[in-house]
């Protein structure tokens, strides 16, 4: 034996790229998928400063006239944008004198003299806005981006428990089957067979408004398509060859369940988020119009298009506008980038 | 086939009683005590223990869950809290107006979806393909609410073309007067969803074996496309159609709310509005029911669709 062999032989370790890795490849190839990505990005930015002060902290300052004008129709005529000011409310026709018989009548000049004591400093109200004033002379522009934290938050939250939910139960039911399976496959019945907006409108009746509730009756309501595919993502992956090995090993079944099998469903279960973040986000704006949603000292879309829905008819287009269209600007970015992560994450389909 | 419709009304069984107890659970239960609510601000704890007799919530739990029950069968949810009327005289009554208008909006929908899906699905990759997804996206990203208001100003308000809300006792007039606007602005609406989902289903069956041998025994295109994928791509598009049936009945309420359309969802939304439980009860149980029916009907009809399909 006069060849020898060489004793090393140079292994060139080369980390074969993951599943994320090869996606965030094919993602970054995508240029529509980047540019709806960018443009999510910016909103959840956005949407960040505006929750942490630096954007639109003022919006419910009254700094224009009412219905004010965007800055870029300064000139257009407005009849409703006359000055509301603090005078207004003195120069009201005299009131019947009820001298006589008012009891409090002998102490109105005392309070009047008192009244006149505290300075009343007059806030010089701006003509016209950049993008226009609502009723009370808010930016509607301001509004819009402060309309923006609500809406994305509850559609981000809803859509992140509906997934757990979803998640959690699809995965039970899948990987156990038998009397599991057909227990939740009973409660999927249940609530897959009334219609969609019926349970939620059900469920808003019975729980108390308010922003934290929406998210609940969001989740509640909507984890069924997750749960549905996540089972069969378990079904399908329950007994395949890796997770007879995590067996093997003495994987426990929490581990199997939630350690081995769960990255491997994964790409679905983002894709699902993804898409109920757009779908719950449509929702919030409907539910706050109907005055189911968010409570009156908060602004998100639906509640402006509640308010631009009598503005319109005064030719005041701009709130309709503003909601509408960040709106739409968001919902088309999310759906596409939704489409592109499931191109990514699934390059079989096609 | 009866042996399966049997059956399967069998397995409706556990369902329903499920329905029940999550409404029961719901309302009886998280809804809180309706005593307060129905008593105002303005009350002593004599009237509220009056109403809690009154509408029997001052009995035992298993009590009240058998009368949700007979109450269910029976059909009658006895009175509304807020206006008196009858349940099941409202559900009667408001059921005429949103069929008026979903009925309408059912058919011409389907039709236009899929002829024009499966012209999309003939001519896909091609610059009008992608030029409609783009827009069929877009359009999908717009509230309802934007388009609702928009075509309500300027179709009602600013053209005059149509009345800009309101229902009469004649049917006639309203599906003629008072039903197009709503209709067309939920046909535009529901299009653009539906049209994405029949172009996919087409192209499924585009890229069969079949659809090649078809192609290569000399059919003509018509042919291939009306016969073999048309035929196919209904089984997916039935079903599709089915799981929007029971939606039917509860209407678009924002629709029904925007055009003062006395119909069943905007029943709902008052009652919803109003702590209402019978109405919100009654309406959900039976939507549950219908839901169930149309489900099982919708199987039976693969069979008439599709002879390969066998109840198992």
């Amino acid at each position: 034996m006069s060849a020898v062999l060489p004793k090393h032989i140079p292994v060139v370790r080369e980390a074969s790229p993951g599943l994320w890795a090869l996606a965030w490849r094919r993602l970054r190839g995508d240029r529509v998928g980047m540019v709806s990505l960018a443009v999510v990005v910016a909103f959840l930015a956005m949407m960040l400063a505006s929750y942490a002060g630096i954007l639109a902290k003022d919006w419910n300052k009254e700094r224009g006239v009412s219905y004010a004008n965007p800055a870029f129709l300064a000139g257009a005529e407005n009849l409703e944008a006359k000055e509301v000011t603090h005078k207004d409310f003195g120069t009201q026709a005299k009131p019947v004198d009820l001298s006589d018989i008012d009891p409090l009548a002998p102490r109105y000049k005392e309070w009047e003299e008192r009244a006149a004591k505290i300075a009343v400093t007059e806030v010089k109200r701006a003509e016209t806005l950049p993008f226009g004033g609502d009723k009370w002379g808010r930016d509607v522009l301001e509004k819009a981006i402060k309309g923006s934290e609500v809406s994305i938050f509850v559609g981000l939250t809803a859509a992140l428990f509906a997934t757990i939910i979803g998640t959690v139960l699809g995965a039970l039911a899948g990987y156990w089957g038998g009397r599991v399976n057909d227990f939740l496959e009973w409660f999927y019945n249940i609530f897959t067979s009334i219609p969609y907006i019926l349970l939620i409108l059900a469920f808003a009746a019975v729980f108390k408004k308010g922003l934290d509730t929406i998210i609940v009756i969001l989740a509640l309501t909507g984890w069924t398509g997750i749960y549905r595919l996540v089972r069969a993502e378990y079904i399908k992956h329950c007994g395949r060859e890796y997770v007879k090995a995590a067996q093997a090993i003495g994987a426990s079944h929490f581990s199997r369940m939630f350690v081995h099998i769960l990255p491997n469903a994964s790409h679905v279960i983002l894709v699902q988020l993804s898409q109920h973040v757009v779908g719950f986000i449509k929702a919030e704006v409907i539910l706050s119009f109907l005055g189911l949603g968010v409570p009156v000292d908060m602004v998100s879309w639906g509640t402006m298009l509640a308010e631009a829905q009598n503005e319109l008819v005064i030719g005041k287009w701009w709130q309709l506008v503003a909601a509408g269209a960040s709106m739409a600007f968001l919902v088309t970015a999310f759906s596409m980038l939704t489409d592109s992560l499931r191109d990514a994450l699934d390059p079989k389909l096609k | 086939m009866a042996a399966y419709v049997i059956r399967r009304l069998w397995q409706m069984i556990p369902t329903l009683a499920g329905v029940i107890l999550l409404i029961f659970f719901l309302f009886n239960w998280v809804g809180g005590d309706p005593a307060q609510v129905l008593a105002g601000k303005i009350s002593n704890p004599e009237q509220i223990a009056n109403i809690r007799k009154q509408l029997g919530v001052d009995q035992p739990y298993w009590y009240q869950l058998w009368v949700f029950v007979q109450q269910v069968f029976t059909f009658d949810f006895g009175r509304s809290w807020s206006t008196n009327e009858e349940v099941s005289k409202i559900l009667l009554t408001r059921v005429g107006p949103t069929l008026t208008i979903m009925v309408p909006v059912l058919v011409i929908e389907t039709m236009l979806a899929v002829a024009f899906a499966i012209m999309v699905a003939y001519v896909r990759g091609s610059l009008t393909d992608r030029t409609i997804m783009v827009i069929c996206t877009t359009a999908m990203s717009i509230s309802f609410l934007v388009y609702i208001i928009f075509a309500q100003w300027l179709f009602g308000f600013k053209l005059g073309w149509f009345p800009v809300q309101g229902w009469s006792e004649s049917f006639s007039r309203n599906l003629l007067t008072y039903a197009p606007l709503p209709v067309m602005l939920a046909i535009f609406v529901g299009l653009a969803p539906q049209l994405r989902l029949y172009r996919s289903f087409f192209l499924e069956e585009i890229n069969q074996d079949y659809v090649r041998t078809a192609r290569a025994k000399g059919l003509p295109e018509k042919k291939v496309m009306m016969k073999h994928v048309l035929r196919n791509a209904l089984i997916p598009i039935l079903t599709n159609i089915g799981i929007y049936l029971p939606g039917l009945f509860v209407g678009s309420f924002l629709l029904e709310v925007f055009f003062s359309i006395p119909g069943l969802g905007r029943e709902i939304v008052t009652a919803v509005n109003r702590s209402d439980f019978p109405v919100i009860k009654a309406v959900t149980v039976y939507l549950a029911m219908l839901t169930m029916f149309i489900n099982l009907l919708v199987d039976v009809l693969y069979k008439l669709v599709d002879p390969r399909v066998s109840f198992k």
